[in-house]
């Protein structure tokens, strides 16, 4: 029979983050070898066709629409709102998990979310860029965007400052601008290990280029730590308050049953439930095919399993709520 | 004539000895050393004395720079540029004029973060002495480097290699120009 020492020591400690026997090392090993390895695996191709696929299908719809404008979107409904802002709240909402677990999660000092902050950061990243689509598209003539900046012109206006669209452009690039200057900050080290471990010119050259030479010596380490620490204080409070600023696209006019001061939290939840469970969706595929369990951890998936149900349950209470007022305060 | 070298490298197994090896040549009289490894070690910012960090201060001026430049901008265009009369509004609405401000302030400042984090750092940097030395591919991967600079005064050649010989490092090397 076991030594009951030997059965305890079998399970992994329960505040173990990663599998065990990793060392410094096997850990560098396994995570730069999934972007140097020379095999690129089926699932990469099968996924990339799925989303080619996805993208033949979004240009041919922007085709259509340039060519019979945003009529065909069904508009015209005076209460129910347009395809074009359910598409940028559902794109930048699934951007917000990526800084929620960049930013928050790191002042709240969870550990645990080292393991999958770069790649959710990243699908920050794409979500936002998908999400800028739409805003651009709605203005009929999207090749005149740059309108909406307050620039110099000689037709001698300028936009109006007491606009939500016009809160909207100034939220959304500066979100852009910081996610996509976290991810790099966050990457800048991963990219010298890139560097030092490729063995071709061509790839050495790349990420060297993009690591600017960094050497991770203990200045630069220090600087690295506090402007970490900075940009999550910075991106903290702008990720709720973009998404807040989504929210008053609907709330500052005085449309019924739009007007309400509850939106902003409800839409901030919202955010948070979808984009964590859109880590979820893209962290459960990876780390099979990559064969990461041992980095993402089962206790990865509960603890964001964790969060989508706080999230969620956010989420339920907002429905019920939106109801309740719109039926208490007869503004329906 | 010898030929000038850039420093002395050691290297170690584990972050404790870099730490140890950082503390123990600060106390032989070293001034002029840094220490190479794959992750942030705290420890090793007070081992070697470092400065604070002027980080902050530099986000925080981009901060307010970029405060008042969005506010400023805003009531330069809607009172003093583009003058419009909505409804009877107040040309200064000041209420409206928050959000932008505050886009500003935080996009002022995660840019002041990160080009000061560069120039703090002293990148964009390609060529540097340290990446002469062939095994400090791995300060990236998962060894500790301690590299003690020809420019201190206390350096010489032989008298610094055997002192780092007897920090029980992996290996010690000299670092070419």
């Amino acid at each position: 029979m076991p030594d009951e020492q030997d059965l305890l020591q079998a399970e992994p400690p329960k505040r173990e983050i990663i599998g065990t026997g990793y060392t410094f090392g096997t850990v560098t090993d396994q995570i730069a070898s999934v972007v140097l390895t020379k095999r690129t695996p089926l699932f990469w191709f099968a996924s990339f066709a799925v989303g080619f696929g996805l993208l033949l299908v979004f240009l041919w719809s922007v085709v259509l629409l340039l060519a019979k404008g945003v009529g065909i979107w069904g508009i015209r409904m005076p209460v129910a709102w347009g395809f074009a802002i359910t598409n940028f709240v559902w794109w930048i909402g699934i951007g917000h998990a990526g800084t929620l677990i960049s930013a928050i999660l790191l002042l709240l000092n969870q550990q645990w979310r080292n393991s999958i902050n770069r790649f959710a950061e990243a699908m920050t990243l794409f979500a936002v860029a998908s999400a800028g689509m739409f805003p651009l598209l709605h203005l009929g003539r999207p090749w005149l965007f740059y309108w909406l900046f307050p620039y110099p012109n000689s037709m001698a206006v300028q936009p109006n400052f007491r606009s939500p669209l016009v809160w909207d452009v100034f939220a959304v690039s500066t979100y852009a601008t910081v996610s996509l200057l976290f991810w790099f900050v966050g990457l800048l080290p991963d990219l010298a290990t890139l560097r030092d471990r490729s063995t071709h010119r061509l790839p050495r050259f790349l990420y060297g280029i993009l690591a600017m030479g960094w050497r991770g010596s203990a200045r630069h380490w220090a600087s690295h730590e506090v402007a970490s620490l900075l940009l999550a204080g910075l991106a903290t409070p702008l990720v709720l308050s973009v998404h807040t600023v989504v929210s008053f696209d609907f709330t500052i006019a005085i449309v019924p049953g739009w007007h309400s001061t509850f939106f902003p939290p409800y839409f901030v939840a919202g955010a948070i439930y979808s984009g964590f469970a859109m880590v979820l969706v893209l962290a459960i595929p990876l780390r099979k095919v990559y064969g990461l369990e041992g980095l993402i951890t089962l206790r990865h998936l509960q603890n964001s399993a964790k969060v989508l149900l706080a999230t969620g349950l956010i989420v339920a209470y907002s429905y019920v709520m939106e109801q309740f007022m719109a039926w208490y305060g007869g503004n329906t | 004539m010898t030929k000038t070298i850039y420093g002395m490298m050691a290297e170690f197994d584990t972050p404790g000895a870099l730490v140890n090896a950082a503390r123990e040549a600060r106390a032989k009289g070293y001034r002029k050393l840094d220490a190479y490894s794959p992750f942030p070690i705290e420890e090793l910012s007070e081992a070697l004395h470092l400065h604070k960090s002027r980080l902050p201060l530099i986000v925080l001026i981009g901060g307010i720079l970029g405060g008042l430049t969005g506010y400023l901008m805003q009531y330069y265009v809607t009172v003093l540029y583009f003058p419009i009369n909505v409804a009877g509004r107040p040309l200064h609405s000041w209420p409206a004029y928050i959000i932008i401000t505050f886009e500003m302030t935080i996009l002022f400042a995660a840019l002041s973060a990160v080009f000061g984090l560069l120039a703090l750092c002293g990148l964009p940097m390609p060529y540097h002495p340290v990446f002469n030395v062939p095994r400090f591919a791995l300060a990236s991967r998962n060894r500790f480097f301690l590299c003690i600079e020809a420019t201190d005064p206390l350096f010489d050649r032989k008298a610094t290699s055997d002192f780092l010989g007897t920090l029980e490092p992996r290996e010690v090397s000299e670092v070419a120009h």
